[in-house]
């Protein structure tokens, strides 16, 4: 994954899980022994042919790799401008990109012998994943989930209870992804001899975002190969939703030493950036701090207590981001821009109208961008979304915001 | 130079008895009564006293300590906040110890060198920090020394013997071992294996070593204090606090409350080795 060259973007994190200043490893003495440990066994695990394979098996014959570049005739159409393209993470087993990194750590806790998993979820889609290959696997498996998403992503609870994993709804703070990340660290250090930690986005503590990012880079990697295929060069523009940013990073990874490679994150604007506490978007409205295992972009108030935040999207609602994200943000190689609930919520029944593809709320942040970027491009341009998982899940609660529910 | 933590456990040890190390939340319920309850745990019989400085997302915190920072949160607490307690308990008290426990964001956010020059000025003795482990020692841990304060890092059950020197290395004024891996609030499961870990870490310490998680009676105080320097117990106290709230309000029991199971647990160190 790392590039020979010693100016390239693509060398992160250093031997301490740096990006930058960002990332690093804050977290109890508990559990320091099994994350030295757990970095150890990656790094084995990433050299083993035999891993390698088996997951690359998984890749083709479970999830469906590689996932379609498609090309969105009628947006190119709508827009008015460059061609978009859309990279079809939702097609995945599971519904999303989730699961690229669930199978690569399902298969790192067997090494392990690790004999329970626990995971966060927001959305669900990462919940799901991991009950997924719990399921696959024969691994007894613990969910953390806020309380007012298990309210919100009803179909995906179902989902996982159904796929035989546990659902603790966590009632603490806001009831979202942050409070789902507390109770997860907790359960961790209680447990910590017997259980694997399947964190799903490309944050925590060092090795989990170089981990983590590493199964995602998949999505770019296939993404440049695919298009070169179809365009013969690269695309003029790469884009993808940043909650803490696990396919988002997957996407841009491949493409951050390529600088005619313009790439852009939609963070979650929630209500608007200038609404106090009523948006999600670490980098646009917050600043750097330590949370959950790593030194990255966190809302806070002004005596470092962490907020919130909001999303119409439960995938997003999170007040940080991953490491890498903070580094590209500071280094400007990325450029993140917030999108508003409502601006999400336009872009979702575009794409279900004119594509037939309902997209994950997540996803249609990245979609919005793509709106207001394709129209000012050439049409001999692309741009090319990572379209990261499907909205089956959403369709009760955009249903509701748009008055067809009772 | 010999500091307020190292005066206090000589004075114990001379007496033949662990120290007790009482936790309460910087600011529960209330500033107000928050102060009333620090500046009464010396004459209840602590000999040292951490002090919570509250953090939205503890994560190594069980239910009850969650709730104590809330409750703190919620009457106005903050960085500032907390020194200024301290502040005013020195004036009365220039020989008690104070640790400042918490976890870095509020810290990193308000500046190291800024927070450590305040923290020396308004009379405190160490920090611990739940969430900076010794591979980040360079963030706050030397800075602290540097500065003339004490670092107390905590040890637990996973930390095995070839850790233990690394965790050890920068540690001062004494060593606080976790009885369990677990958050606080927990319940012991071997207190065997807790005299096994004392001895174990004094193996590789001349410092003295503080065992705390799971420790709720005066009976447990004297029995894990027959190995132990000290013994620290706070989520009872907490506990303590929070039921004795009206209408989420201090109660006229919510300072003797603590003071009495404060007394009962100095009791119980003091027959530990008896």
């Amino acid at each position: 994954m790392t590039s020979q060259n010693t100016n390239s973007l693509r060398n992160g994190p250093d031997e301490h899980g740096r990006f930058g200043i960002y990332g690093g490893r804050f977290v109890a003495e508990t559990l320091m022994p099994l994350i030295l440990d757990l970095e150890q066994q990656y790094r084995a695990a990433k050299t083993d042919p035999a891993y390698q394979a088996e997951l690359k098996h998984l890749a083709t014959h479970y999830t469906g790799r590689p996932s379609p570049l498609y090309f969105a005739e009628r947006l190119t159409e709508h827009l008015g401008g460059a061609k978009v393209w859309l990279k079809r993470e939702e097609l995945n087993h599971t519904g999303s990109h989730k699961i690229n990194n669930c199978l690569g750590q399902i298969l790192l806790a067997k090494r392990m012998g690790k004999s329970r998993v626990i995971a966060e979820t927001g959305a669900g889609q990462h919940g799901v994943a991991t009950a997924t290959v719990c399921a696959k696997f024969d691994l007894p498996c613990t969910i953390f989930m806020g309380a007012t998403d298990v309210e919100r992503q009803m179909p995906n609870v179902l989902r996982m209870k159904m796929l035989g994993a546990e659902v603790r709804p966590v009632t603490a703070g806001a009831g979202t992804l942050k409070d789902a990340m507390n109770e997860a660290l907790r359960d961790w250090v209680t447990n910590v001899e017997s259980t694997y930690y399947l964190i799903g986005t490309a944050a925590g503590p060092h090795p989990y975002p170089e981990m983590v990012r590493d199964f995602q880079s998949v999505i770019g990697t296939e993404l440049k190969e695919q298009f070169r295929e179809a365009e013969g060069r690269l695309p003029d523009a790469v884009v993808a939703c940043v909650g803490g940013g696990s396919n988002a990073i997957g996407t841009f990874h491949a493409f951050l030493d390529d600088p005619e490679v313009a790439i852009y994150g939609a963070e979650a604007g929630g209500h608007g950036i200038d609404v106090e506490n009523g948006h999600a978007a670490s980098m646009t409205g917050g600043r750097p701090g330590v949370l959950h295992g790593n030194r990255t972009y966190l809302l806070q108030d002004d005596d470092g207590q962490i907020l919130e935040g909001h999303s119409i999207s439960a995938g997003l609602d999170y007040p940080g981001v991953g490491p890498e994200h903070s580094y590209l943000h500071d280094t400007k190689r990325v450029t993140y821009a917030p999108i508003t609930d409502n601006e999400a919520l336009e872009a979702f029944q575009l794409c279900t109208r004119l594509e037939g593809i309902i997209p994950a709320l997540e996803s249609a942040h990245g979609l919005a961008q793509v709106m207001k970027l394709a129209p000012r491009m050439g049409k001999d341009q692309s741009i090319v979304l990572c379209l990261s998982g499907r909205g089956d899940k959403d369709v009760e609660s955009v249903g509701k915001y748009l008055g067809l529910l009772k | 130079m010999t500091t307020r933590i190292d005066r206090r456990f000589a004075a114990c040890k001379a007496e033949n008895r662990p120290a007790l190390v009482t936790y309460v939340m910087g600011g529960d319920p209330d500033l107000a009564t928050g102060q009333a309850i620090l500046n009464a745990l010396p004459q209840a019989g602590a000999d040292i006293v951490e002090l919570g400085m509250p953090f939205s997302d503890p994560m190594a915190d069980g239910v009850a300590i969650q709730l104590a920072g809330q409750r703190a949160l919620a009457g106005g607490q903050t960085v500032l906040g907390v020194l200024g307690m301290v502040e005013e308990f020195r004036r009365k008290d220039d020989d008690t110890p104070i640790v400042l426990m918490g976890y870095y964001n509020p810290i990193y956010n308000f500046g190291v060198d800024r927070f450590l020059a305040a923290a020396k000025q308004a009379g405190v003795d160490g920090l611990i920090v739940v969430d900076l482990p010794a591979e980040e020692d360079g963030e706050l841990c030397i800075p602290t020394l540097t500065a003339g304060l004490n670092f107390i890092r905590l040890t637990t059950p996973t930390t095995d013997d070839k850790r233990l020197p690394v965790v050890l290395e920068n540690t001062s004024g004494f060593v606080y071992h976790v009885s369990m891996n677990g958050v606080t609030g927990s319940q012991i499961k071997s207190r065997g294996a807790v005299g096994d870990a004392v001895d174990r870490i004094k193996a590789h310490t001349d410092l003295p070593v503080a065992v705390g998680f799971g420790i709720k009676t005066a009976d447990d105080a004297a029995e894990i204090g027959r190995h132990a320097d000290g013994i620290v117990v706070g989520t009872v106290l907490v506990d303590a606090v929070g039921k004795s709230l009206v209408e989420g309000k201090a109660s006229d029991k919510t300072v003797t409350v603590v003071r009495d199971i404060v007394a009962d647990l100095a009791a119980g160190v003091r027959r530990a080795r008896a």
